[in-house]
């Protein structure tokens, strides 16, 4: 009897040890399958719609100057360093221009001069990077919003792609992040060019960058140089929006 | 012949209960397995940035109020088992969107068929120090209840059930929310009761851990009551009830 018994747990644990295993080397694969991450991703549409339906307008946390983080950390590239960055740099972004492009009736060329004559808002809210940390900075710039009445959009335009300055691999266009015109219209939404109250330095994105303050720091585009209405997002990079996306990461950044 | 007869010990007829639901069963195993993958889906995020803070912000100056190795939490432990944080996101808000689903139809059933009610919730003499104090003894002596009292949970399973489905779940779901930076422009008091998103994140990573605790020891004592009936009745349903000690 107790011999029986004994057998059975045995097999138990064994077998479920056996089922644990394949379970994991299953799992590996699953993540491995094209098709598997389809199935995966289909929560990102679930997640976008509840937080559109949820979140609405609602405007990001805004903290205290007593909140700010003593030091903002940057991450990602810290300084694209290519010849023609280098040069604009060189000049104080002098010779900087911002090019507003694509489904537009008026296209754009704006220095920081003109930026800085726009009326600017002012925030202190939290970066909240896809890696875990948060760091809390003060943030001045132009609404994109109103860059793009300027510009005047095209009915057909449904996204804004941002385009950089830095190559993180050289060979593919460099970085580029794209969002919808719920959050591009957002009054958080800003074309950031003073980081705590001075010129955004050169490793947080000088001299322009997004801030999009609902979602994660990847969607927050340093270094801008261009910005393009577009309809859709299939043919610019490889077709999900973005550097990271085009490498797994979730075009909707906003968990 | 007539002495065999004398000799014959009046076999006691083992007693069949239908002890867990279909619902209960079916949710139980989408529960367990969702929950696992969610752990280890959860360490391979963790393992992005391996420290923990505490207040509104976190980031490298700042204070760590805990780090775990150099690289977080080994490979194995982690889904995916290689370091892949988008897939590891992928499959943790899969999950987790799949165990709000779940746990919400168990709520629901469970509420409207008294199980929660009948069941699980403790009642006042379970929870008088007396009782308390019995049980936590039996547990130490390895002394499980048998006869009619294995019928129903004892008063630590009912506490420990109780405390994952309504303490660490709720807790997790919450914590985790809170960290969105969608979410939180929605529920910014969320923010607030947790005292900052790096908070939140310490307390969803111990609710983790806990709930991690909770597992080890469910399965190191469904080994010890007797695995193959604990598992069958949760399978089938079918429970064999340790028969009661001829007094």
């Amino acid at each position: 009897m107790s011999r029986h018994v004994w057998t059975r747990r045995q097999l138990l644990l064994r077998g479920s040890a056996a089922v644990g295993g394949l379970l994991l080397g299953g799992c590996d694969r699953l993540s491995r399958s094209p098709s598997f991450q389809q199935v995966l991703a289909s929560a990102e549409h679930l997640t976008y719609r509840a937080q559109r339906l949820i979140v609405g307008e609602a405007l990001a946390r805004e903290f205290s100057e007593a909140d700010l983080s003593p030091i903002f950390r940057s991450n990602g590239t810290s300084n694209p360093n290519n010849d023609l960055y280098n040069r604009l740099r060189v000049g104080g972004f002098a010779e900087w221009r911002l090019r507003v492009r694509g489904l537009v009736q008026q296209p754009l060329e704006l220095s920081l001069t003109d930026l800085r004559a726009m009326p600017a808002r002012t925030q202190i809210t939290r970066h909240d990077c896809v890696e875990g940390w948060s760091a809390i900075g003060k943030w001045t710039g132009v609404p994109l919003g109103s860059v793009l009445n300027r510009a005047q959009l095209r009915p057909e335009a449904r996204y804004v792609v941002l385009y950089c300055a830095d190559e993180l691999e050289r060979n593919d266009g460099g970085y580029y992040e794209s969002i919808d015109l719920v959050d591009a219209f957002h009054p958080q939404t800003l074309l950031a060019y003073e980081l705590n109250g001075r010129a955004l330095p050169v490793a947080n994105g000088a001299p322009l960058r997004l801030r999009v303050e609902r979602q994660l720091g990847y969607k927050q585009a340093k270094y801008l140089m261009r910005i393009e209405a577009v309809e859709r997002l299939d043919g610019i990079g490889q077709g999900r929006g973005g550097y990271w996306e085009d490498r797994g990461y979730e075009w909707y950044a906003g968990i | 012949m007539g002495q065999t007869a004398l000799l014959r010990i009046p076999m006691q007829k083992p007693e069949i209960i239908r002890r867990h639901s279909p619902a209960t069963r079916v949710l139980h195993w989408i529960n367990a397995l969702s929950v696992f993958l969610v752990l280890m889906s959860g360490l391979q995020i963790f393992n992005a940035d391996p420290y923990l803070y505490w207040g509104q912000h976190g980031a490298e100056p700042d204070p760590v109020l805990l780090a775990v190795g150099a690289h977080g939490f080994p490979h194995w432990a982690t889904l995916p088992s290689w370091q892949g944080l988008a897939t590891g996101r992928r499959w943790h808000f899969f999950l987790a969107w799949l165990l709000v689903f779940n746990s919400l139809a168990y709520l629901l059933i469970s509420l409207a068929s008294g199980h929660i009610r009948r069941d699980l919730m403790p009642n006042r003499r379970e929870i008088a120090p007396g009782h308390l104090l019995r049980d936590i003894w039996d547990h130490f002596r390895l002394r499980f209840p048998r006869g009619d009292a294995a019928k129903h949970y004892n008063v630590l399973q009912k506490l420990a059930y109780v405390g994952v489905i309504f303490v660490l779940a709720p807790t997790l779901l919450a914590t985790g929310l809170t960290m969105s930076p969608g979410f939180d422009a929605a529920c910014p008091w969320l923010i607030t009761l947790f005292g900052g998103r790096q908070s939140a994140r310490t307390i969803h990573f111990t609710a983790a851990m806990l709930v991690a605790l909770f597992i080890a020891v469910h399965l190191i004592m469904i080994l010890l009551a007797g695995p193959w009936n604990e598992v069958r009745s949760m399978i089938t349903g079918r429970y064999v009830v340790p028969p009661g000690k001829p007094e």
